[in-house]
């Protein structure tokens, strides 16, 4: 077993500190270490965008980053994505549109929304379908999930 | 919507309440099986064969016990050796033993991927690392990978002792055939007599995975007494605990299964793949719990992928527009151990015509191919791609409409299928009609490179035993405890209707999914039952609570019960009247808690109808197919949370074009798995799809109480065909081959043009 490394980080709004090995992935370090499951593992080499989170705001896979790559950074993974006693319109929206079956890909599917509504306030369905295309999703077909996002932009904005 | 027969008033059921188990799976909170942390637990890992054909012949696992962090190391050698058995996996059965051989290899590996032993060590790196170190003999067999090549005399054989039975008789040489079956019905020859068109078309398709997008996943802690807990990811926990319990040789009494939230399964997650290694891992390493996992690479090569199939298709029709004749041979890939679903592929095949002439035969033979489960409508998209692309031929040839060609010889009430097995009330005449009317096929479909495709399709349904129980809380409420997982929305379909049954607002009701020890024995969430079977048993559980609540009013009131009357959630008799909520508060001091149980075995589950309706463009450069516009039309009988029926017909038909233009196992001739990831085996995403259409009719089952069919499986039945029919219109190639990739389409397009 290699030494570990102390990482400091900013996660969903408090600090937080962990140790880790160089070879450990972020997603393996949220998940084992920090008891975050809301980012899942689908295929661990990013193909499928169930761990999905934010550094900086900037979208990633978080099976492709390592967990020492976060030192100094902001991180928000689904379970910050919720203001205090509330929902995001995002969440809201995905059930109101019944956009998942197993909701598995789901979580990675809100924070990837999340990512796009951010710079992209009123997106065309195109512009959901293109941001949302590394996110797999077996049950729905994707019609509601892109449905859910046009309708959270929309809730937004009024 | 539209609705054929009287409609019933309901007032719980076709609402859209939010899930239950919703805020969870949107905020993150949900607790899937791999999210389990148990504390002393060890981490798991696998080593697989990097061969698909050989046999064993030694292992030494000495230098993976000795690695640091190593708890516990197994082979075949640790499970008991199992006599042949057949066992009911539900959509399937399967021998025991080959069970036990596909869950640790024991003689010989027989495809890529397959299991040969497993590490449990303090954390997921160290048992990978440990894996590895284990030293495998191998004498390598040559691997067969084909059926037809299969079925040769001098093909190698996998498994020695396997015997063809056939037509019920058991066959006496070495073979990979593991069964032969036959249906017939009317005289086939004289109905082709009768034929003024006919069309013989033969067909191949790929071995496709399910593709859920959490991987299997197995926790199990076995306790100094020998009592052992599993959480895991299924469709079905009290077949986890049975299959275990017979692989393992245990009482069931002995096995607590907690089922977790579960990532999709489609058929995937019947059969158990790591439950019984994480038991004897957990036995092994002093009682320690143990998590295994699987990578997505282990997913696609080593759990079940759906058949490939060679299949081979002749209808004949008279000028009349009548089909009077059609035979089928379906050879299935079982992979390898027997048990390929091409039974339910024969049933599929020519169900929603009136054929007096028919033979349809079926084959399932092994290959050195990962053993197969189901996938929704198991078998159902290889047989319709070909019986219902030569239907479209046959429509053709006659100058019919496609649709009205489906109408005139769609089967009804009274109507056989080839077994003889005759329909009771069915819905396939109806949703042709709604697809005929529809706003997607009343549109007319022009441009260069275009072309619109329709198919029919069938799936027989099932019920299965189901059980719930419920108490009524003192507050009004009632909660709900039910044995079917949830994989996409059940608990809530369950929930209204019980709510229905009591005359309660869904608000009063709420379901939860029990394990083995806390439920009565449940069948597995597949053969589009839970909604039919496990709802049968909720209603009864209702109509239970209300008879108890009617005596406990009776009590308060001093009436005989039967004086007593229940309606809209109001107890009344005479002058005397209580809200449930209010007589639910009364109730410890009219004799304590009202609870109720149930559980059911019905058989009269009906047969879903679906037509499908496609736009699709082709690059003929490329041989880029892009869909334009997709409408699902179905017969859901009562649609009891309709977003969700919606979200079944989206999502059977989305993974049905995927299977139709993209999806295939890629192996090379030594029979590796060369795309055992998801950026070569290539699923649908956002960009492929265009909103995909809706349309639910309701043809009410008579054999339950709400008229319930399932609804998850048959909406994968038609999209493969319905693709090809548009792809003919749109360039004029009939593609026989699944997938119609790209490649191959540019190829069809190219030997058209010599």
């Amino acid at each position: 077993m290699s030494a570990m490394t102390h990482v400091q980080t900013t996660l969903n709004g408090e600090a937080v500190e962990f140790l880790c090995e160089p070879r450990q992935s972020l997603l393996e370090v949220l998940r084992e270490t920090l008891g975050l499951t809301g980012a899942k593992e689908g295929c661990n080499n990013g193909n499928c965008g169930a761990c999905n989170v934010l550094i900086d705001g900037a979208l990633v896979n978080a099976c492709l980053v390592l967990a020492v790559e976060v030192q100094g950074r902001t991180l928000t993974t689904i379970e910050g994505i919720a203001p205090p006693g509330g929902l995001h319109p995002l969440q809201r929206q995905f059930l109101e549109h019944a956009a998942l079956q197993c909701g598995f890909c789901t979580p990675g599917f809100i924070v990837a929304a999340k990512a796009l509504l951010d710079r992209t306030p009123r997106p065309s369905e195109l512009e959901v379908r293109q941001w949302l295309a590394g996110n797999l999703c077996r049950c729905t077909g994707y019609d509601r999930i892109v449905r859910a996002v046009l309708a959270a932009a929309e809730e937004a904005q009024t | 919507m539209t609705t054929a027969d009287k409609p019933t008033e309901f007032k719980v059921l076709g609402s859209t309440p939010l899930r239950q188990d919703g805020v969870d799976k949107v905020t993150g909170r949900a607790q899937y099986g791999a999210d389990i942390r148990l504390p002393g637990m060890l981490y798991g890992a696998v080593l697989r064969s990097p061969h698909a054909h050989a046999r064993i012949k030694a292992i030494d696992t000495r230098a993976a016990e000795a690695y640091p962090g190593v708890r516990a190391v197994v082979t075949a050698q640790d499970l008991p050796e199992l006599e042949s058995k057949v066992a009911d996996l539900g959509e399937g059965s399967m021998n025991l033993r080959y069970q036990s051989n596909n869950i640790l290899a024991r003689d010989k590996v027989l495809y890529f991927g397959h299991a040969v032993a497993a590490v449990a060590a303090v954390n997921a790196h160290a048992a990978e690392a440990a894996a590895a170190l284990i030293q495998v003999e191998y004498e390598v067999l040559p691997p067969v990978l084909d059926v037809r090549q299969a079925m040769r005399p001098d093909a190698p054989i996998l498994l020695a002792e396997l015997r063809t039975d056939e037509l019920g008789q058991k066959g006496e040489q070495p073979t990979n055939v593991a069964a032969h079956y036959l249906d017939e019905a009317g005289d086939l020859e004289q109905g082709f007599r009768e034929a003024d068109v006919v069309v013989e078309r033969e067909f191949t398709t790929a071995m496709v995975h399910q593709g859920y997008i959490e991987p299997q996943n197995a926790t199990a802690l076995v306790t100094a007494d020998g009592q052992v807990t599993i959480w895991c990811s299924t469709q079905g926990a009290f077949g986890v605990r049975e299959q275990t319990a017979e692989i393992l040789r245990l009482p069931v009494s002995k096995i607590r299964v907690i089922p977790m939230e579960i990532g999709g399964g489609f058929g995937g997650k019947i059969g158990v793949y790591l439950e019984p290694l994480a038991v004897l891992l957990s036995r092994k390493s002093g009682h320690r719990p143990v998590k295994l996992t699987m990578s997505r690479r282990d997913v696609l090569a080593a759990t079940g992928p759906t058949s490939g199939s060679y299949i081979k298709v002749k209808m004949g029709a008279n000028r009349a527009g009548q089909i009077t004749a059609a035979q089928a041979t379906l050879i299935y890939e079982a992979g390898a151990y027997p048990g390929s679903p091409v039974g339910s592929a024969m049933g599929v095949i020519f169900a929603p015509y009136r054929i007096p002439n028919a033979r349809v035969e079926g084959y399932d033979v092994v290959v050195n191919k990962p053993r197969t489960a189901a996938y929704r409508a198991p078998g159902g998209t290889n047989a319709a791609f070909a019986s219902e692309t030569v239907v479209d031929e046959l429509a053709e040839k006659l100058g019919l409409d496609p649709l009205a060609f489906r109408l005139q010889n769609g089967v009804q009430e009274g109507d056989r299928r080839v077994n003889g097995v005759a329909y009771k009330r069915i819905g396939l005449l109806e949703v042709l009609r709604a697809a005929q009317s529809s706003a997607h096929y009343q549109t007319p479909l022009a441009g260069p490179n275009r072309g619109r495709g329709v198919a029919a399709g069938y799936w027989g349904n099932y019920g299965g035993k189901s059980s719930a129980s419920a108490s009524v809380n003192a507050d009004g409420t009632v909660s709900l405890q039910e044995g079917s997982v949830d994989i996409g929305g059940s608990r809530t379909a369950l929930a209204m209707q019980l709510a229905e049954t009591l005359g309660l607002p869904i608000e009063a009701v709420r379901a939860a999914v029990a394990d083995t020890d806390a439920v009565g024995e449940t069948e597995g969430t597949y053969g589009s039952r839970t909604t039919f079977a496990t709802g049968w048993a909720v209603y009864e559980v209702g109509q239970q609570l209300k008879t108890q609540l009617c005596e406990r009013a009776a009590r308060l009131w001093n009436v005989a019960a039967e004086q007593v009357q229940y309606a809209a959630g109001v107890f009344t008799s005479g002058e005397q009247r209580l809200t449930f909520a209010e007589l639910a508060a009364q109730l410890d001091r009219l004799g304590g808690p009202v609870v109720a149980s149930a559980a059911v075995q019905p058989k009269t589950w009906g047969p879903g109808f679906a037509a499908h309706i496609v736009d699709v463009e082709v690059d003929p450069e490329t041989g880029k197919v892009q869909v334009l516009r997709y409408t699902a039309v179905q017969d859901a009988g009562k649609a009891v949370y309709p977003n969700y029926v919606a979200s079944q017909m989206q999502g059977g038909a989305a993974q049905g074009i995927g299977w139709a233009l993209n999806e295939e196992y890629v192996y090379d001739a030594q029979g590796r798995l060369l795309n055992a990831n998801w950026l070569d085996y290539r699923m649908l995403v956002t960009l492929d799809l265009p909103m995909l259409e809706t349309v639910i009719v309701e043809v009410p089952n008579p054999g339950h109480p709400f008229g319930v069919r399932g609804v998850g499986e048959v909406p994968i039945v038609p999209p493969a065909a319905a693709v090809a029919n548009a792809l003919y219109r749109a360039v004029g190639v009939r593609m026989a081959e699944l997938p119609m990739a790209p490649g191959r389409l540019v190829a069809a397009l190219q030997a058209r043009q010599g």
